[in-house]
This record gives structure tokens, C-alpha cells and sequence, in this order.
């Protein structure tokens, strides 16, 4: 079970939380402009790197906000956890090997 | 290479089985191949069985990065069924269910491949509804089908919970009686014995770190065994093809998430059919060995940790419950996990690239273990000819910007 810190309300279970993918894919400002290719790489193209992933959760059983999250897809640790509006927290070094006490 | 027979198996018995000829090499990377496919599971390695089996080629690698089999073949629940919704789906995956049904004896390997039935419950009204959509489907393109009511479904599975006292009461099911397991690490090494008969080199061991490409053109690739040239290079890499497709400056439509599965302790013959269901989300079987063999959903965060969240367990432990409370005091024994690469329409990409020479196999996601001689065949073709295959040209990477999904979420077991 994943702890995550809520920006609202602190450290939660993973239970309590839904994930919603990644995060600053934004609306395309003039979606008339786009071609059929651009619309793809919004709709269905994700970054899905191995390694440090900004991502989007909901803490959809506590105060059902959404927030922003940096986390390890290897290790699945939470670097940092960062709200809607806040500014973005630049990437730290991934670290992407698992250290023995850390395997389940 | 001897084959495996009666007369081997009496051969060997004389010198009390120490005497078994090594199933497969394990030579050294040549400079050159005509194919190199990267990723040694079961869709690679029936790729590279089928190219030289149906396309006469013979200087062909398989490039492995861990052991042959150890990635999602040797982590999946063995299903096999063919009863998806869509046209396209449907002969794709009919295609290796007739691969499967003569699997056994043309790999001269036995992938105890067993038509027990798979059952795909439902649970409300519109399942049935969906249910009786689907096998009405199935039946049209020739694949068999049959809707099970649940009066007739508890005689036959007499242990599943179909109470209509139960929060999920089950109203019937799915049945393809064509379905069943096979035995997943016996499918990568068949193939692999396959493959190696007919002079094919696979190299375990061995990462793939770059492509090296001219002009838009596929030169070869760069390994941890050095620099291999190849003017076709295949990937099969499951959970990994973002991970390498980035290597070849390409992007996929992917999202790379855990999937987890376990094994009870074994027990007497208890379950002798597959049953599934999608609304209270689990499936379980029971191996040749006793275990009781169980999976449900994918872990919701993108990860490549090859490990999940307890939480998932849990889920997947109530829903087994929920279907068969009989085996509420069976312990579980192992529990795992491996990186499936989900597509948004819940169907495979097998496709040519913009760099020509270079071919994905992917976005299997959940399913692909049913898939896996089909895959090879047609992949193998795409390789061979630089061309899709008739049952594989709706799985090309363009159909994402013309926007012809072809959307299996209802068929797939697993929702994602």
C-alpha cells in the first residue's frame, strides 16, 4: 500500500486515492487549428517514462480534490506532491534502482 | 536435434535422463542477422519460430534482455479464448486459438494446452444483454459461443455462488467451450526449441540500448553484447516499448501499469473451467499442479516496478470470494507482478514505423498471453513482407490519428 500526502489533508492510504494520469496535458488553446495527428498525440500519446512521472491524483475518498504528484515509476516513490496551482517542482535525479528494503 | 517422442523418452530413461540434449543454443551474437527481434517472451519467440517456419528465413536473432520467458509469459494466468467483439479482434485472436489447438505437435513440444471452457459471467441486466451481443458476434465470424443461464450454470460449476442473495447476484454467462490454459512457460520454450531447429539465435542476456538508423532506415542495433547489424529489426517488448520506442525517437500510444497475479497452495480438483467476470473483476482456474490461479485489475498508477499495491490484492480477494466463498480459508502461495502495455482502444498495435525496417508488436496490455501464436504469425509476416498481414492491418499505429479504433474494453478481462 502506497502512503501519499494529500496537499490538503496529509498522509493518507493509496486506498483513499484515484489516479488520474498524467498531469499538464492541456486543452489545446485552438483545437480548430489541430490536425488529425495533433489530436492523436493529445487524446491517446502519453508519456509513460520509466523513471520520475508528473502525474495527476484525486484524494476521491477524503476532500475529493485534485492534485499534482512527482513520482518514481520504477521505485513507485512519491518525490513531491504539488497542487493545482502551485508552480512546477523541477524533476530530481531519478532514482530508479530499488533498494532491498524496498521490494515487496 | 532429436525430436521428442515415445522412443526418446525410452532412449534417455537407459542413461536415467542425464543424458538430454540442451532444448536450445546459446551462441554468441553473429555481426550480422537478416531479422533481429528484440524481446525474448512468447510473442518474440513465436515471431522469430514463424519466420522461419512460414517465410524460409534462417539468420535471425532473438534478443533477450533477462532469461527467455521470464517477463509477462512466465507472469500471466494462461487463458486462452477468442470470444472478443469486434470483427478485427475476433480473427486475430480466432487465428491463434487454431494455432493453439495444433501447437502441441507442430512445436514436437507438449504447451499442455487444455479446452476446459472459459466462463465470462455476468452480473446485471445489460451484462446479459452485452453477453448475448457478444456470442451472437462470435457466431456470426465462426468462433463458438453459447449463453448459459444460471440455473444451468450452477450445475455446472457447482462451487461458484449464483444466490441471488449475493451483492452481485450472477444472472448467467458467456461460455466458449474452444477456451482454456496452457501452460505459459511451456509456450516460450517450445517456441524457443522451435525456433532454434530451424537455426535461429537466441541470445539472452543481451539489452538492446540504441538503433542506429540512416536516412530513415533501420541500420542495426546497439546491445550490451556489442553492435549487431540487421536491415529488420522487430520489437516485442510488452511494458517496455515506450521505454524503447523512445530509443528509436518514436512515441507510443501506450501507458505502462502493473498487473498482478498469485497461486494458492494446491488443493484437490475443486474448479475444472475458467471463470471470469468483469463486474466483480477476478478470474480464476486451477492448474495442473493443484494451485488456484487468480488475477484481476491493474494496479491504476503507470508503473514498470514488475510489483503492485496491497490494495489491489485485497480487491482481487474479495471478488474471488464473492464468486466462490468455498475457498475463503484457502491460503495464497506466490504473488507477482508484470508490466502490461495498455492501448486506448484495448487492442494490440502491430505495425510498421516511420523508420523503415522497424516494427512494434505491442499494447497487448492485459490479453496478450491468449495471443501469443497469432501474434507471431502475423508479426512475422508484417517483418518479412514490410507489409501487414489481411489480420493485421486495422492493428497499425495510424489508426490513433484516422481515429478507426477498434474498441475491446467490453472483452477484455481486465478493465483498464
Amino acid at each position: 500500500m502506497l502512503l501519499i500526502e494529500c496537499p490538503y489533508c496529509g498522509t493518507r492510504d493509496e486506498s483513499e486515492f484515484s489516479y488520474g494520469g498524467e498531469a499538464h496535458n492541456a486543452r489545446p488553446a485552438d483545437p480548430d487549428a489541430l490536425t488529425d495527428e495533433q489530436w492523436a498525440d493529445y487524446i491517446f500519446y502519453r508519456q509513460n517514462p520509466k523513471g520520475l512521472h508528473r502525474e495527476l491524483w484525486n484524494h476521491s475518498s477524503g476532500c475529493r480534490r485534485w492534485f499534482n504528484a512527482i513520482r518514481d515509476t520504477v521505485s513507485y516513490k512519491f518525490q513531491c506532491v504539488y497542487k493545482i496551482e502551485d508552480p512546477r517542482p523541477e524533476l530530481a535525479e531519478a532514482n530508479t534502482t530499488i533498494s532491498a528494503g524496498e521490494k515487496s | 536435434m532429436s525430436r521428442y517422442s515415445i522412443f526418446s523418452l525410452a532412449r534417455n530413461a537407459m542413461s536415467h535422463h542425464q543424458n538430454w540434449e540442451r532444448a536450445w543454443r546459446s551462441p554468441e551474437p553473429k555481426k550480422r542477422y537478416d531479422a533481429i527481434i528484440v524481446g525474448g517472451g512468447g510473442h518474440g519467440l513465436a515471431t522469430a519460430y514463424y519466420l522461419a517456419k512460414e517465410h524460409g528465413m534462417r539468420n535471425i536473432a532473438v534478443l533477450e534482455k533477462g532469461w527467455i520467458g521470464g517477463g509477462n509469459t512466465g507472469r500471466n494466468t494462461t487463458i486462452v479464448r477468442s470470444n472478443y467483439l469486434w470483427d478485427e479482434a475476433t480473427h486475430l485472436y480466432e487465428k491463434s486459438m487454431k494455432l493453439w489447438e495444433g501447437l502441441s505437435q507442430d512445436l514436437n513440444y507438449n504447451v499442455m494446452f487444455s479446452q476446459r471452457g472459459v466462463y465470462n459471467l455476468g452480473h446485471t441486466l445489460q451484462d446479459m444483454r452485452d453477453i448475448q451481443r457478444r456470442v451472437n458476434a462470435n457466431r456470426l465470424n465462426g468462433v463458438d459461443g453459447e449463453v448459459v443461464h444460471a440455473a444451468e450454470l450452477q450445475t455446472r460449476i457447482p462451487h461458484l455462488n449464483c444466490s441471488p442473495d449475493s451483492r452481485y447476484p450472477v444472472l448467467g454467462a458467456s461460455f466458449q467451450a474452444r477456451g482454456g490454459t496452457a501452460r505459459h512457460d511451456a509456450v516460450a520454450w517450445g517456441f524457443a526449441r522451435g525456433a532454434d531447429r530451424y537455426g535461429v539465435d537466441i541470445i539472452q542476456n543481451c539489452e538492446v540500448t540504441g538503433f542506429r538508423r540512416e536516412n530513415g532506415k533501420i541500420l542495426g542495433v546497439d546491445t550490451s553484447q556489442g553492435y549487431i547489424e540487421s536491415p529488420k529489426v522487430g520489437v516485442v517488448t510488452a511494458g517496455s516499448s515506450s521505454v524503447l520506442a523512445e530509443m528509436a525517437g518514436l512515441s507510443l500510444p501506450l501507458e505502462s501499469h502493473p498487473l498482478q497475479a498469485f497461486v494458492s497452495e494446491p488443493i484437490k480438483p475443486v474448479l475444472d473451467t475458467v471463470v471470469m467476470s468483469n463486474a466483480v473483476h477476478g478470474y480464476i482456474s486451477q492448474s495442473d499442479k493443484g494451485d488456484l490461479v487468480i488475477g484481476a485489475g491493474i494496479d491504476s498508477y503507470t508503473g514498470y516496478g514488475q510489483r503492485g499495491s496491497f490494495s489491489t490484492i485485497e480487491h482481487t480477494m474479495t471478488a474471488i470470494m464473492e464468486l466462490f466463498p468455498i475457498f475463503s480459508r484457502v491460503r495464497m502461495n506466490r504473488q507477482w507482478g508484470g508490466i502490461v502495455d495498455t492501448c486506448p482502444d484495448a487492442c494490440p498495435i502491430i505495425s510498421k514505423t516511420d523508420i523503415k525496417g522497424l516494427y512494434f508488436n505491442c499494447g497487448w496490455g492485459t490479453g496478450g498471453f491468449k495471443a501469443t501464436p497469432g501474434s507471431g504469425w502475423v508479426f512475422a509476416h508484417t517483418v518479412a513482407k514490410d507489409q501487414a498481414h489481411e489480420l493485421n492491418a486495422a492493428f497499425s499505429l495510424d489508426r490513433f490519428a484516422s481515429g478507426a479504433l477498434i474498441d475491446e474494453h467490453g472483452a477484455a478481462g481486465v478493465a483498464h
